[in-house]
């Protein structure tokens, strides 16, 4: 579990977070949703510790990671995966040592387990003999599913993926979707996706948070997303006519 | 303060090793043709004009061996090498670190708990250390042999000429010099183009602009140390 306790941020003049206290459940994916603009990516860094707070408390577990030497919080992060917008693949080297990075740089383990370790996490991400490959030779499902596998490399307790759905195709997108999903439960991980996908948040949403304008306007879950009276959580979500349409049929549906 | 995180233990030796040996291949084996060939001009050149300058004085010709030889150990190979080194390493120093900051690479690695300045920056500054001094070595060997070719080959003195000039005089300090010299100028160029492509922010303009930096900045202090070097060893 993680906790975000009365998080601030400022840059200069500007309040991007305005007072952030919200619980990321263990075993559940945890969307943050919200407008370009919003400060999602900026909560994201706070809580992986790549910004520091203006005001208030990050909370790993019963530790406090605002108050953590920078010795700590490495020993923190190695229990942390994260999988980024652009993948973040290291270009000179091939699928198979990208997974295995981590495992070389922080881990005593023989050549064999290793590759044992990493055949396992692409088999999980469905990536089976893409070993050799180098990322520009991969497309951008395939970059993502090899992010996922690098950060699930050293079983990690927490998931952080800063939209895994960007830049995809709606099938792709449910794949990477159903992925994160299943390993967060399998792992019993807390997940935190941040994400403007429509199709996340109703599909694996377990609990939601949206941010406007650095503000927490709304929390829930995907099965009460349809039912509430928010505005801004209704205009963020069913933005476009056509996903107006959709959502007054299935209200009538289930009237 | 970089420089002093760069400077911690690593988290796993064999990892910085090979690292040190792919930056030791990058900066050593892929500099050896340019630093070759600016090295056998600079001593075929400074050959030529010394040897226009002794026409019709008094000063005896196998003295252009001897001005070949110490020019280059003292000065050019070194001065010369480093300046050329910080173009071409240093920009390139700075353009993967700066590279790998925008791709989000280097934040991946924080979040799996690697120390990046050390991992990213120590190695290269090791690498430098070890590398460029052999390459200077080499340039001022070379830049000797353009000389010889020059000279001799031209026709401008005689073989034994030259390697009585490059037997005079001969002062073991020079070489220190030249090795004390080319340890600074390695440690000065890639640490600035490793600070340089570190803190880069923004997009290709920015990335642009810190690699010119790196090139730039890394000239002066070569120069300005270059002198003070100069200073403190020909006391």
């Amino acid at each position: 579990m993680i906790r975000a306790v009365d998080i601030r941020k400022s840059f200069g003049e500007t309040e991007v977070l305005k007072g952030i206290s919200m619980t990321f459940e263990k075993g559940k994916t945890n969307l943050i949703i919200g407008r370009s603009g919003a400060g999602k990516t900026v909560l994201l860094k706070l809580l992986v510790g790549l910004m520091e707070p203006t005001q208030g408390e990050i909370w790993y577990g019963n530790d406090n990671f605002s108050e953590m030497e920078k010795k700590q919080r490495r020993a923190i992060r190695m229990e942390v995966g994260m999988l980024f917008q652009g993948s973040a693949l290291f270009d000179s080297m091939t699928v198979e040592e990208n997974v295995r990075f981590p495992l070389d740089m922080f881990t005593n383990m023989t050549r064999k387990e290793k590759q044992k370790q990493v055949d396992y996490c692409l088999e999980r991400v469905e990536l089976v003999g893409a070993n050799k490959k180098f990322p520009s030779e991969t497309s951008g499902g395939m970059q993502k599913r090899v992010g996922i596998a690098r950060s699930i490399v050293l079983n990690p307790k927490y998931l952080f993926c800063d939209e895994p759905n960007s830049g995809l195709d709606p099938k792709t997108a449910l794949l990477i979707d159903e992925l994160i999903k299943r390993i967060t439960y399998e792992n019993e991980m807390t997940t935190i996706i941040n994400t403007h996908d429509m199709n996340s948040v109703m599909e694996i949403g377990d609990n939601i948070a949206l941010l406007y304008l650095g503000e927490l306007a709304w929390q829930g879950n995907k099965s009460e997303v349809l039912d509430s009276d928010n505005e801004l959580l209704q205009d963020f979500i069913f933005a476009s006519p056509f996903l107006q349409r959709l959502r007054d049929a299935a209200l009538q549906n289930t009237k | 303060m970089l420089l002093r995180t760069a400077i911690s233990r690593p988290e796993k030796f064999s990892m910085y090793w090979k690292e040190t040996m792919r930056q030791m291949d990058d900066i050593g084996v892929g500099s050896i043709i340019i630093v070759s060939i600016i090295a056998i001009f600079i001593g075929a050149v400074t050959a030529v004009q010394f040897a226009y300058q002794l026409d019709g004085t008094l000063v005896p010709r196998w003295y252009i061996g001897y001005i070949v030889r110490d020019s280059t150990i003292i000065e050019l190979a070194p001065t010369i090498s480093c300046l050329v080194l910080a173009g071409k390493v240093g920009s390139n120093i700075a353009a993967e670190i700066g590279g790998m900051r925008q791709k989000e690479h280097i934040d991946a690695m924080e979040i799996m708990g690697v120390n990046t300045a050390s991992y990213l920056i120590l190695p290269k500054v090791i690498a430098g250390l070890v590398m460029i001094p052999i390459l200077v070595c080499m340039a001022a060997f070379i830049s000797i042999l353009g000389g010889y070719l020059s000279s001799v080959v031209g026709g401008l003195i005689t073989h034994e000429e030259y390697l009585r000039g490059l037997r005079s005089f001969f002062s073991d300090h020079n070489v220190v010099m030249m090795v004390i010299k080319s340890l600074v100028f390695a440690f000065i160029l890639t640490t600035v183009s490793a600070y340089q492509g570190y803190y880069v922010k923004g997009g290709s303009i920015e990335l642009g602009q810190a690699s010119t930096q790196a090139v730039v900045y890394s000239d002066i202090l070569i120069l300005l140390a270059d002198y003070v070097i100069a200073l403190l060893l020909t006391q």
